[in-house]
């Protein structure tokens, strides 16, 4: 194993209580793979975004109760005050639990992507099969300095996306597919 | 869309010469009446509303005459400025004027070859042809019309193209395999689910409108009638004369009463099976078979449905013959299926007993469904990833779901409820099992593959007589 503090090995089994996430994700559904974490300025990124519009929602539900007019303002905005807190509160746990649950795994033959807390995803792409391999980078994940690589494969469910890479990480990961993509080329 | 070659939009020269001296061609004459004839009435109807409110024939002939003229001089536009060629390992197809549009679609990438013939292309002597390629997003490649002769020459060339031999090779043999005679298509409409459903709705609503004397519970009743009535029509019309043969171009699907289509998928095409059998044509051992194409599932439901059916209606002893000549050497029965766990009881009630899966060296097979039995067959090589999938209460009860993905059609093949390990060891498998697949599939170019002894080579026959349903 490397040194590299992004790496987070571990075993978790599918077994283990939901509780055990906080220790990373990794290895979910215990395959046995060393899996790699993507940047946390993903959280980061989430969060800012869910405090931002949190607060705008708790702004527009003090304006409404400290305005003058009927009962019911009052009570909206009450409301709407109730709501930015929870969803903000929530929101925030839920994010850092779903950025814990990202990974990815670069293999012979394939590349595993793992995500979701609540809902846990693992898929199993073949180099072969992957047709397209974009890197995508939203003018918020600029700012942030992250980016998301999103594979294209012939079944439409399969469509696999990691986002929150470093975008060096991200061009390397893009030419890194696209080369054992071509090499391993299956036809339809 | 832009010129594939260099990625800039290039001005298309009228008379496109390539090399070898082939000028590009153009489509039949006819086609902008073809493609217009049922707009032109509507607008007659639409524009000419007082006229036929006053009975004015003079004044609606009129009108149809103008409506016609501009509507295929318009066509006629369009007519001019479509050309296609076939370029060695490609067919082009220009159009446009203003904004000049050349699509190349590469040949041995190709799916399926279809030609459709509406009715009244039937009736001039009209053809459509429609190439499936993968990623096709639907009228991937639609050629319509041409003149019948030259469709079955233009699909005959580039299915050659597409195999890899001299594209001037004649049109390829065929050896009918089924065909489904029209009391299975009205038996198997009969003894559809909805059927009996719909006689258990609408018959007490007659009786009642009768005993009653209540015409109004007839109202009710005749808007579902015509509801069920148009899903039996459009099944029915579908499914007519449904033949299947074989030949070395591919399977070669013909059906439609109305609207007459051939459909050809060369071999290594199919990219997944489903073979449905509803409760109620167990009596007669029939069951339904549907493929996945890749291209075919673009333009949504109905035509889904319309193109992605093998058998609509067979006994199932023939349905299997059918698949062994897709998947040779492959024995669906004999396939070892793992029944899942009492624990998915409590995930899915009373219909986990359905649930069953497995695998061969070949295929994987996955089956569901009760009532309604269900077998999804995914050849190894054809898998395009696999997904585990773990909602909150699965993890709960220690269990999780497997799905292999194919390209997108009517079979999703699913293995719902196994327990956590056994999923994983199950993905495990799979991804390793398609990773051998893959590796020994045939090239692309069906016909360059070496000739492999034994039961492999499933085209051209040996003189043995086909099944016939019965």
């Amino acid at each position: 194993m490397t040194l590299d503090p992004s790496r987070r090995p571990g075993a978790e089994t599918v077994t283990a209580p939901p509780a055990a996430a906080e220790a990373g994700p990794v290895d979910p559904f215990g395959l046995g793979v060393g899996w790699t974490a993507v940047s946390p300025r993903l959280q980061v990124l989430r969060r800012s975004v869910l405090l931002g519009l949190m607060v705008l929602l708790a702004l527009v539900g003090v304006g409404l109760i400290v305005a003058p007019g009927p009962g019911t303002l009052a009570g909206l905005g009450i409301l709407a005050l109730t709501v930015a807190v929870t969803a903000a509160a929530g929101g925030w746990v839920l994010i850092g639990r779903n950025y814990l649950s990202w990974g990815y795994a670069e293999r012979d033959e394939d590349l595993l992507i793992v995500r979701g807390w609540l809902f846990r995803n693992l898929v199993v792409v073949p180099y072969g099969r992957m047709q397209f391999v974009d890197v995508n980078a939203g003018p918020l994940e600029r700012r942030f300095g992250i980016a998301s690589i999103q594979l294209h494969t012939a079944a439409a469910a399969s469509d696999a996306r990691i986002p929150g890479l470093p975008p060096d990480e991200a061009a390397r990961l893009r030419d890194t597919l696209a080369r054992l993509g071509e090499a391993r080329s299956a036809g339809l | 869309m832009l010129n594939a070659s260099d990625g800039a939009m290039t001005a298309v020269p009228d008379r496109p010469e390539v090399p070898g001296g082939v000028t590009a061609a153009r489509l039949h004459p006819l086609t902008p009446f073809a493609r217009g004839w049922a707009a032109m009435i509507a607008a007659t109807v639409v524009i000419g509303q007082d006229a036929l409110r006053d009975a004015d024939l003079l004044q609606l002939f009129a009108i149809l005459v103008a409506v016609t003229a501009v509507g295929l001089l318009a066509g006629a536009f369009t007519w001019w400025f479509t050309r296609y060629v076939v370029e060695g390992d490609d067919l082009r197809v220009d159009t446009g004027f203003v904004f000049r549009k050349t699509r190349h679609i590469r040949l041995s990438r190709l799916q399926a070859v279809d030609v459709v013939q509406p009715l009244v292309g039937r009736l001039l002597g009209l053809a459509e042809l429609r190439l499936e390629v993968a990623g096709g997003g639907g009228a991937e490649g639609r050629l319509a019309y041409l003149s019948e002769g030259v469709a079955r020459r233009l699909r005959a060339e580039l299915l050659a193209r597409a195999a890899g031999v001299n594209p001037d090779t004649p049109e390829a043999p065929e050896r009918l395999l089924v065909r489904v005679p029209f009391t299975a298509v009205l038996g198997s409409v009969l003894l559809a689910m909805w059927f009996p459903v719909m006689l258990a709705a609408v018959v007490p609503l007659v009786v009642l409108a009768f005993a009653l004397s209540e015409p109004a519970l007839v109202a009710v009743a005749f808007p579902v009638g015509i509801a069920f009535a148009t899903v039996a029509w459009r099944q029915i019309e579908g499914a007519f004369d449904f033949t299947v043969a074989e030949s070395p171009d591919g399977l070669r699907l013909r059906h439609g009463l109305l609207a007459r289509r051939s459909q050809t998928v060369p071999p290594g095409r199919v990219q997944a099976l489903r073979v449905t059998e509803p409760y109620l044509w167990r009596w007669r051992n029939w069951v339904r078979v549907q493929v996945n194409v890749a291209g075919y599932a673009g333009s949504g439901e109905a035509a889904q449905a319309a193109t992605a059916v093998l058998l609509p209606v067979a006994p199932r002893s023939v349905a299997l013959a059918v698949i062994g000549r897709i998947l040779p050497g492959v024995a669906l029965d004999e396939v070892p299926l793992v029944p899942a766990p009492p624990a998915a009881a409590r995930a899915r009630p009373l219909w986990w007993r359905g649930l069953a899966a497995g695998a061969d060296d070949r295929v994987f097979v996955a089956r569901r469904g009760l009532i309604t039995r269900q077998l999804d067959v995914v050849p190894h090589g054809k898998t395009q990833s696999v997904r585990l999938v773990q909602g909150p209460w699965q993890r709960r009860l220690g269990l999780a779901s497997v799905y292999l993905d194919t390209t997108r059609g009517p079979v999703q093949a699913e293995v719902a409820h196994r327990g956590a390990g056994e999923a994983r060891e199950l993905t495990r498998a799979q991804a390793e099992r398609a990773r051998a697949g893959r590796a020994g599939a045939g090239p692309e170019r069906w016909m360059t593959a070496p000739a492999e002894p034994g039961p492999t080579s499933a085209f051209g026959g040996t003189g043995e007589p086909g099944p016939d349903a019965g």
